[in-house]
């Protein structure tokens, strides 16, 4: 495993586009841990998410040629495994699966409605294997189109421009996605650790 | 959250956890949290989700085998006992 999380780009933009493949695979070592766990986190398969990466790095170098340095690398990666993905869930013959969310960017947001203050419940049970797994679940439950922001910002730490230029939307719509996107895991995870806290009180009678 | 103050603020809850937003509206949102304890409870667990997305976020990385399968796919096998 590879722990690169943001490393300074110290690439040669000059040798990556002249081919040269000392600095290709460098490259690929530095930044496939990051573009294998979107893919991961984007698709829920691992055989799709190989194919993801091998599929961005395939692309990568084939038009780094054409880079224009306007984002960073890191960025430009992203921007192609994302499309990647998006494309790979479009051909998936699952019905009903709607990539986009069309209107819904202008709709108001609806209304919270799990009011739950699960914020005192200790940590431990808050990432026990089984919450990871329902968070995991809940992110799954998301649009990919709101998936892929949510993973870009608050996973992949990629800064707002940044996520537009990756996913090609403009600031105010990652910004309302974003939203979207965290209010209804809250709302998922409210659920969740509200009906944990009734059968705590109810398997945990208060001390006399 | 029925009060229709509360669902103008929604909009913004997402830039005020992460402190993007202009201090007018930041102002507005400190002084109605003060008396609208299920906003509160919101923003709490909108900051927490968040939170605990990001502190299990499992660290990147590709397993050894993928890894191998990616170097040869891109024709960089001699590159692949360089790493891990």
């Amino acid at each position: 495993m590879n722990s690169t999380k943001k490393t300074t780009e110290d690439f040669s933009l000059e040798a990556l586009r002249s081919g040269d493949r000392n600095e290709f695979a460098r490259l690929v070592e530095t930044y496939s841990g990051v573009i294998y766990r979107l893919g991961m986190r984007m698709l829920d398969d691992p055989q799709d998410a190989e194919d993801a990466l091998q599929e961005t790095f395939i692309k990568a170098y084939r038009h780094l040629g054409g880079f224009d340095g306007r984002s960073s690398l890191l960025t430009w990666l992203y921007r192609i495994a994302a499309n990647e993905a998006l494309m790979m869930i479009r051909r998936r013959k699952t019905p009903a699966v709607s990539i986009d969310e069309p209107s819904e960017d202008d709709a108001e947001l609806e209304p919270p409605v799990q009011i739950v203050d699960w914020c005192c419940l200790p940590e431990t049970e808050m990432m026990s294997s089984e919450a990871r797994a329902y968070m995991d679940r809940a992110v799954e439950q998301l649009s990919p189109a709101l998936r892929a922001v949510f993973l870009l910002r608050d996973i992949e730490g990629l800064s707002t421009e940044e996520t537009g230029q990756a996913l090609n939307l403009s600031e105010a719509a990652v910004k309302t996605r974003l939203s979207r996107a965290r209010l209804r895991l809250r709302e998922l995870l409210s659920g969740y650790y509200g009906e944990h806290m009734s059968l705590q009180s109810l398997t945990r009678p208060e001390e006399a | 959250m029925e009060h229709q103050h509360c669902q103008h603020l929604l909009d913004s809850l997402s830039d005020y956890i992460d402190g993007d937003l202009g201090s007018a509206l930041c102002t507005e949102i400190e002084q109605h949290l003060q008396g609208c304890e299920n906003c509160r409870i919101v923003i709490d667990s909108l900051r927490k989700t968040v939170y605990l997305y990001q502190v299990t976020a499992e660290p990147p990385g590709v397993p050894a085998d993928v890894r191998e399968r990616l170097f040869k796919r891109l024709d960089l096998n001699e590159f692949v006992e360089k790493g891990s």
